[in-house]
């Protein structure tokens, strides 16, 4: 897999994972870090998202082309 | 009150200040005006930004959200814009640096060789740029008007907001957003924090026995309901306001002005974490919901000061009224700017194509307080609550992503008769369903929910995408000049 297409991959579940996570929250409970569960669902992918995307960032070819 | 309201008044002479000086030194041509001279790092990039996330829709139409629809406002702290900003603003502002464009309409004149659908969309661009700055000003009135104990007329101080709005434009475009956008951030995210902190604590213990508080006396809030705001309402709105961000005209010139398109990609990695303070306004909207029974409607955007008020000394809310009045002013700005950009460069000029390019910059200044006075008629005469109008704004803004993601690819299935279709008929199923209220149950009533629940800007959008295919379709052998124009600008962005 090149590099390019590995960012890709990672972008499609950046953007993807949260929202199927979605239906499958019924109920507040548990409680996760003080948070309702769809609310801790949404602060989960905030930091896994940002995660990918910083990985994202250190292999996108790009970002080496642009810097020369 | 006196204290609350001095506190307010100093922090608006601060922002006036500094919106005016910061134009000192430099030569304000039209270029400055509005892209700052394409030469804004990632700090000032990540400001002007960041400002975006912390509107009043943010400070009062989240935390009312909150107060009123529970569960269904968490759609607020959703990261995904960024996903999409870190791929697609660097190829946005490569363009627009190459080919000097000042607008989003230029954008769209300049890709698909056509004036006509600079004007459509610029026309677009201000009716969904509007009722925005109308959500300011609604925003700015009820502020300062809760942060004084009711004893300034809102009407009073919208007006007061707006002049000093007008003035720091006028004078500095965009660099007067740029640095007011600093004092409102430093000042926001305090506040915003001591709230959502303290809030919780203070009434229920923790922010843990506040959720089991609500729990206990509304079961089921904080999850999404069946039907309705459901799952697929949720997710259709997500997808919806994720597409849109950088579709609003304003939000789409800042990345004009970025220095590089590393710039642009640094600001989509962190921007996500910023937006985390918003899950403390959550915070203070759901404080609220035992402690300040009976909001309904409209009234649920009063959810954050009413409990503020109720809590604090006068010093404290004067401090939360500065924040809030501070995120009515820049994001504000940087709206009357783009909407005067809009309309002096992509409806002026071509009605009067002799107009020379220093004309169109006097145009654009003095078209300023023309637009607020026009925001200011809707925001006296209109109603609805804050976060519906926003998504309103959101599904005009965002039946421009197939135009702009379709001409950077390798071969545009899209011409410009497709894309003038296709935004054509989203506008109109937006507009329709704003002016109407009509709601997809209603129209089809046997349809399942998960259809029916689908935010109608979302919905709008898809009836874009297939209308502008079919239409390209047939207009392809009509547009073989303008796709040799979009081949060789794909070249550009691939060299």
């Amino acid at each position: 897999m090149t590099k390019k297409r590995l960012c890709y991959l990672l972008t499609f579940i950046a953007y993807f994972a949260m929202p199927l996570g979605v239906p499958f929250i019924k109920s507040a409970e548990p409680y996760i870090l003080g948070l309702p569960l769809l609310l801790f669902w949404m602060v989960l992918w905030i930091f896994l998202g940002t995660g990918l995307m910083i990985i994202v960032h250190r292999i996108n070819p790009s970002v080496k082309e642009e810097t020369e | 009150m006196i204290i609350s309201v001095g506190i307010i008044a100093i922090f608006l002479g601060i922002a006036l200040f500094l919106g005016i000086i910061a134009s000192r030194g430099k030569d304000m041509s039209l270029e400055q005006w509005t892209v700052g001279g394409r030469g804004f790092g990632s700090i000032f990039i990540f400001l002007l930004m960041a400002g975006e996330i912390y509107t009043t829709n943010a400070f009062l139409g989240v935390s009312g959200w909150m107060y009123g629809k529970g569960g269904a406002a968490f759609f607020n702290i959703a990261m995904l814009n960024y996903v999409i900003a870190y791929w697609l603003t660097p190829k946005i502002w490569a363009y627009g640096k190459k080919h000097s464009l000042l607008s989003q309409s230029d954008f769209f004149e300049k890709a698909y060789n056509s004036k006509i659908l600079g004007t459509l969309v610029a026309i677009v661009g201000l009716a969904a740029l509007i009722p925005y700055l109308v959500i300011q000003l609604k925003g700015l009135g009820i502020i300062v008007s809760e942060a004084s104990y009711g004893a300034i007329d809102p009407k009073l101080t919208i007006w007061i907001g707006t002049i000093a709005m007008i003035a720091y434009v006028m004078v500095s475009g965009i660099h007067g957003s740029a640095w007011t956008a600093v004092i409102k951030d430093f000042l926001i995210l305090g506040v915003v924090l001591f709230l959502g902190i303290y809030l919780p604590i203070h009434y229920y213990g923790g922010i843990q026995p506040m959720w089991e508080a609500i729990e206990a006396v509304k079961p089921g809030f904080l999850t999404l309901p069946d039907t309705g705001f459901s799952a697929s309402w949720y997710i259709s709105t997500i997808m919806l306001t994720s597409l849109g961000f950088y579709m609003w005209p304003h939000t789409f010139v800042a990345t004009f002005s970025a220095k590089s398109g590393n710039a642009l990609r640094k600001n989509a990695i962190m921007l996500p974490i910023y937006a985390l303070f918003l899950l403390f306004i959550l915070f203070v909207g759901a404080a609220a919901i035992l402690q300040v029974p009976g909001l309904e409607g409209g009234a649920v955007d009063l959810a954050l000061f009413k409990i503020s008020t109720q809590t604090f000394n006068p010093v404290i809310v004067g401090f939360i009224g500065a924040a809030g009045l501070l995120t009515a002013i820049v994001p504000g700005s940087l709206i009357l700017m783009s909407a005067a950009t809009l309309l002096a460069k992509n409806v002026v000029k071509p009605i009067r194509p002799q107009t020379t390019d220093r004309q169109i910059g006097i145009i654009a200044r003095y078209s300023v307080p023309v637009i607020a006075l026009v925001a200011l008629y809707f925001t006296f005469s209109g109603g609805g609550a804050i976060t519906l109008l926003f998504l309103m704004g959101y599904g005009l803004v965002t039946q421009f992503v197939p135009a702009v993601v379709c001409s950077f690819l390798k071969k545009n299935p899209l011409t410009v008769q497709g894309v003038f279709a296709g935004i054509i008929v989203g506008v109109t199923i937006v507009g329709w369903q704003a002016t109407t209220g009509a709601h997809l149950s209603k129209l089809f009533p046997s349809w399942p929910s998960y259809i029916q629940d689908i935010n109608i800007g979302f919905l709008a959008l898809s009836v874009n995408i297939i209308v502008s295919l079919i239409v390209s379709v047939f207009t392809r052998k009509l547009t073989a000049k303008n796709d040799e124009i979009t081949d060789e600008k794909t070249v550009e962005n691939l060299q």
